[in-house]
């Protein structure tokens, strides 16, 4: 074979748009599969739209209407009461990717990157070549702006295909995005229904509207009027902050020495703070941000973290609060035992985060199955990669058979349980851009396994309670059992009749049940339950699941 | 005489039972109480020679959880009082048999049904034979020099049973030995553990030759056993010698329960004990001298001896008995009677037993 030299290797070699890139690479935005990225159009858009409601301080009430036009194709309509977008700026926002107002801010929002609605209007452009329609409305004495808009996938730009005011009638203010594409519409547990229930229950401030492809409209109805606190944003703590990020923001600050950059950039770094940090990396507090070279960064990086810096404030994330999460689960699932757990906030690399814990246990749930795990990351549920994910590895690692459930080593337990898992965090760290999976970091994996244990040992008390409840009941039914022997035998020894038998046995009854007490009831009584917002997303199981998830249950089909 | 202490029982047995009905008439919970039947409730009395039960009394109070056994307890009284009134016995196996008419109270297995049994015969400090049931269980085997005096069932005639005359087999003890007599000009009495040792003494009459009565215990004695050896032992003023595998099973359950009786039925020990009963082989000791082939000791015998050692208050009165028990924990080995075939078949005759018996030094207490 004849050697290329590196000149005609040149001529293959070009830039890489990002749209490109994703093109290629879809599945890690979650477009993998046909059902995936229904779901993942459908969270993209009322991910958007909960934000946007919550940051203009509206309740949120969000109408999602999926409609099936052959079997492969559908059309989403999704729109909010949030305080919509200007005009200027709704091509870059729907047609840009990478392109959005929360990557640069740490705040506890769902969306983070601004990748998840553009990325949707490019799977709808690849799999129909249709434009996605957007709608926006800023006050109710202004015209509405229509756009339809693709993205130019060569230069990662928008391609306005129509560009309008007009009106929209009715609407105060607002946004509707509609779009068609290639899915699959599947019940079960990663189903869009699944998705929107448990987004209703997570957010309980939220009316959510859904007209599945059935055209059945289920309301959800908002459980409070009160907005959650808004999430405050804050500029990222040194610990937090990675080489390349780093000098990035050395680039873009307008702050004219590095002592000002480190005290205005970051949180908790004061002057005196900012010296000692310039110290412990060698560089001279008035040295200018543009003139900080590459190895001096990595010196400043190293600094930093030689330096003692107070943590993070942590009132920047609400959270869901115990009471709320333990109601969303009383509505879901019809159990004997509800508790929650709001831990306190705490930091990883410089992050601050709080986990919250629901347990639903007993009731209607299957007993001789894998406990069923509920995810959720800054109120959005997280419905793929279960296997993947931090928190089903704490709930693996946590010890379940003190509490009552049966686990074999390193597996989830077994039991008629439902355990739920919030985390709300200014950066919640994903194992991919799809957003569906935790990173693996300990100080997570940590405060998970505390949040699980404490909820667990309130989880054992009930089932030791139960048990012990269980075991009285049998010694009663022993009672009734023995006593008329007891009064029988006397009979025979004393030689007395009947009535005096009878009297014994009903003394004897009486004395008996003194000593026991009284029978504690612990049927509970749910009046939160919702059988019909159980139904939802439960049906038909499908045979499209995720990798880890398979299971040998595909077999029959084939034999069929 | 007999008719008094029949009734004597079934009025005790009447009493309990009032008691138990008076208090649910007055909505109180019943009670019954039973000296506890464990070794920790007895004390060794070297002077009487076997173990005296100690005052510790276990209430059976009537609640949830106590309520089947004493639902059993009540309705095997009952039974009891029935044979006694109507001079009837029941083997414990047919006790345990009645109960299955007991529905719910019926016994599972019969160990369940005995310990009920020994229960009430606490309770009421008699023998189990009194209140109506006897064993099953053969009481032992005898062969020697001793004329047993029994009664024709039908005639109520004298029956005179030859011991001597069962040519290979031997004389079985009866369940109740209370009414025998005795005739012998023997000068000891050989207790064996196995019968496999009885067997080769009394094929080559062992017991002409050093003019002595053989019984074979066939492991631990049972009552009658004990009985019979102790009432032939008093009257005929005769002493006792115990021959057993050198183990502490053959130490420990045959010759200490032989000698003061056991925890288990120790209201009863009085007269179910051989005080005179002294250990001749196989020791600890013995094993050494006389070279023998050993087994190594399990686990659960080197537990049995420590329990011994801590627990049983025969073997702490005895520094002996403690001396040999800690030399065989440390030669961690046991021997069976039958090892003394490793220097001859009749070895056991020829020398072993004659030197033993010569040697009082050699024996244990």
């Amino acid at each position: 074979m004849p050697e290329r030299s590196a000149e005609e290797l040149a001529k293959k070699q070009r830039e890489i748009s990002i749209a490109e890139f994703f093109e290629k690479n879809r599945h890690l935005l979650g477009f993998d599969n046909p059902r995936r990225a229904l779901l993942t159009a459908i969270k993209e858009g009322v991910d958007n739209a909960l934000d946007a409601c919550e940051e203009g301080r509206i309740l949120p009430e969000v109408n999602i209407e999926l409609i099936q036009l052959t079997e492969t194709r559908f059309r989403i309509i999704m729109e909010d009461n949030g305080p919509g977008i200007i005009p200027k700026q709704i091509p870059k926002i729907f047609a840009k990717l990478l392109y959005g107002s929360k990557f640069h801010k740490l705040s506890a929002t769902r969306g983070q990157q601004g990748i998840g609605i553009s990325a949707t209007v490019l799977y709808s452009q690849l799999t129909t070549g249709k434009p996605t329609t957007i709608l926006s409305k800023t006050a109710a004495n202004k015209k509405a702006h229509l756009f339809k808009l693709k993205i130019d996938t060569v230069t990662n730009n928008p391609d306005i295909i129509e560009d309008k005011e007009t009106d929209w009638e009715g609407k105060e203010k607002g946004t509707r995005i509609e779009l068609e594409l290639e899915g699959a519409y599947i019940k079960g547990r990663q189903s869009v229904d699944e998705y929107i229930k448990e987004t209703a229950i997570v957010n309980p401030h939220c009316t959510l509207i859904y007209t599945n492809p059935e055209a059945q409209q289920i309301i959800f109805p908002r459980a409070t009027e009160e907005l959650p606190p808004e999430a405050k944003e804050i500029k990222p703590h040194p610990y937090g902050v990675e080489l390349g990020r780093l000098i990035k923001l050395l680039e873009i600050t307008e702050t004219k020495t590095l002592q000002q950059f480190l005290t205005t950039e970051f949180v908790r770094v004061g002057p005196g703070t900012a010296k000692e940090i310039c110290q412990n990396s060698s560089l001279l507090p008035n040295t200018k941000p543009e003139e900080v070279s590459r190895e001096m960064a990595e010196k400043l990086y190293e600094g930093i973290q030689k330096t003692k810096i107070i943590a993070p404030p942590i009132d920047c994330i609400s959270p869901i609060g115990s009471e709320l999460l333990e109601r969303g689960l009383r509505k879901e699932i019809n159990a004997e035992f509800y508790c929650s757990i709001t831990r306190p906030p705490m930091v990883y690399r410089g992050n601050p985060f709080i986990i919250e814990v629901g347990i639903a246990y007993g009731g209607e749930q299957e007993a001789e199955t894998t406990i069923r795990v509920m995810r959720f990351a800054n109120r959005v549920p997280l419905l793929y990669q279960q296997g993947a994910c931090a928190i089903t590895a704490a709930i693996q690692q946590n010890s379940w058979r003190s509490y009552g459930l049966n686990q074999s080593k390193d597996s989830l337990p077994v039991g008629p349980c439902t355990v739920a898992v919030h985390i709300s965090s200014v950066w919640v760290p994903f194992t991919s851009e799809s957003k569906e999976a935790l990173a693996h970091y300990p100080e997570i994996i940590k405060e998970i396994k505390l949040a699980l244990q404490e909820a667990g040992r309130k989880l054992a008390s009930f089932i030791n309670k139960k048990k012990r409840l269980n075991d009285e009941s049998k010694k009663r039914g022993y009672i009734e059992k023995y006593i008329p022997h007891v009064a029988e035998a006397l009979k025979e020894i004393i030689n007395f009749d009947e009535n005096k038998q009878k009297e014994i046995e009903q003394k004897l009854g009486e004395i008996l049940e003194k000593t026991r007490g009284e029978l504690e009831d612990l049927s509970i009584d749910n009046p939160d339950y919702d059988p019909e917002l159980a139904e939802i997303g439960k049906e038909e199981e499908t045979e499209e699941n995720d990798e880890e998830e398979q299971k040998p249950k595909k077999k029959n089909k084939r034999e069929e | 005489m007999a008719k008094t202490k029949e009734n004597k029982v079934v009025n005790e047995l009447k009493g309990i039972a009032q008691t138990v009905c008076a208090d649910i008439t007055n909505l109180k919970q019943p009670q019954m109480q039973m000296p506890i039947r464990a070794l920790n409730n007895v004390e060794y009395d070297e002077k009487e020679g076997f173990f005296k039960l100690l005052h510790k009394n276990k209430l059976r109070t009537l609640t949830a959880s106590t309520i089947k056994t004493f639902a059993q307890t009540l309705r095997m009284m009952s039974l009891s009082k029935n044979l006694v009134e109507t001079e009837d016995i029941a083997t414990k196996r047919e006790a345990y048999y009645v109960s299955k008419n007991w529905g719910e109270a019926r016994f599972k297995e019969q160990p369940e049904s005995d310990t009920v049994m020994d229960d009430i015969e606490a309770m009421l400090g008699v023998n189990r034979e009194q209140i109506g049931f006897i064993p099953e269980e053969k009481g032992g085997a005898v062969a020697g020099e001793l004329i047993v005096i029994d009664q024709d069932a039908e005639t109520g005639k004298e029956i005179r049973i030859d011991c001597t005359k069962f040519g290979s087999g031997a004389y079985s003890i009866p369940s109740s030995v209370e009414l025998l007599n005795f005739e012998t000009k023997a000068k000891f009495i050989l207790a064996i553990e196995t019968s496999g040792m009885f067997e080769r003494l009394n094929k080559h009459q062992y017991w002409k030759k050093s003019n002595c009565i053989l019984i074979s215990m066939g492991g631990v004695p049972t009552r009658a056993c004990r009985r019979f050896i102790r009432r032939l032992a008093d009257n005929k003023k005769i002493p006792v010698y115990v021959f057993t595998d050198g183990d502490f099973y053959g130490y420990f359950n045959i010759h200490r329960t032989l000698k003061v009786g056991s925890g288990n039925a120790a209201h009863i020990n009085e007269f179910f004990c051989v005080p005179q009963a002294q250990f001749i082989g196989i020791t600890p000791q013995d094993i050494i001298d006389y070279k023998l082939p050993t087994h190594p000791l399990k686990d659960v015998d080197i537990k049995r001896a420590k329990d011994a050692l801590k627990n049983d208050p025969f073997v702490k009165h005895y520094k002996q008995w403690q001396k040999a028990a800690d030399q065989q924990i440390k030669m961690k080995a046991r021997a069976e009677q039958q090892a003394l075939a490793k220097w001859g078949l009749n070895f056991v005759i020829d020398k072993y037993l004659p030197d033993k018996l010569k040697d009082q030094k050699t024996w244990l207490p």
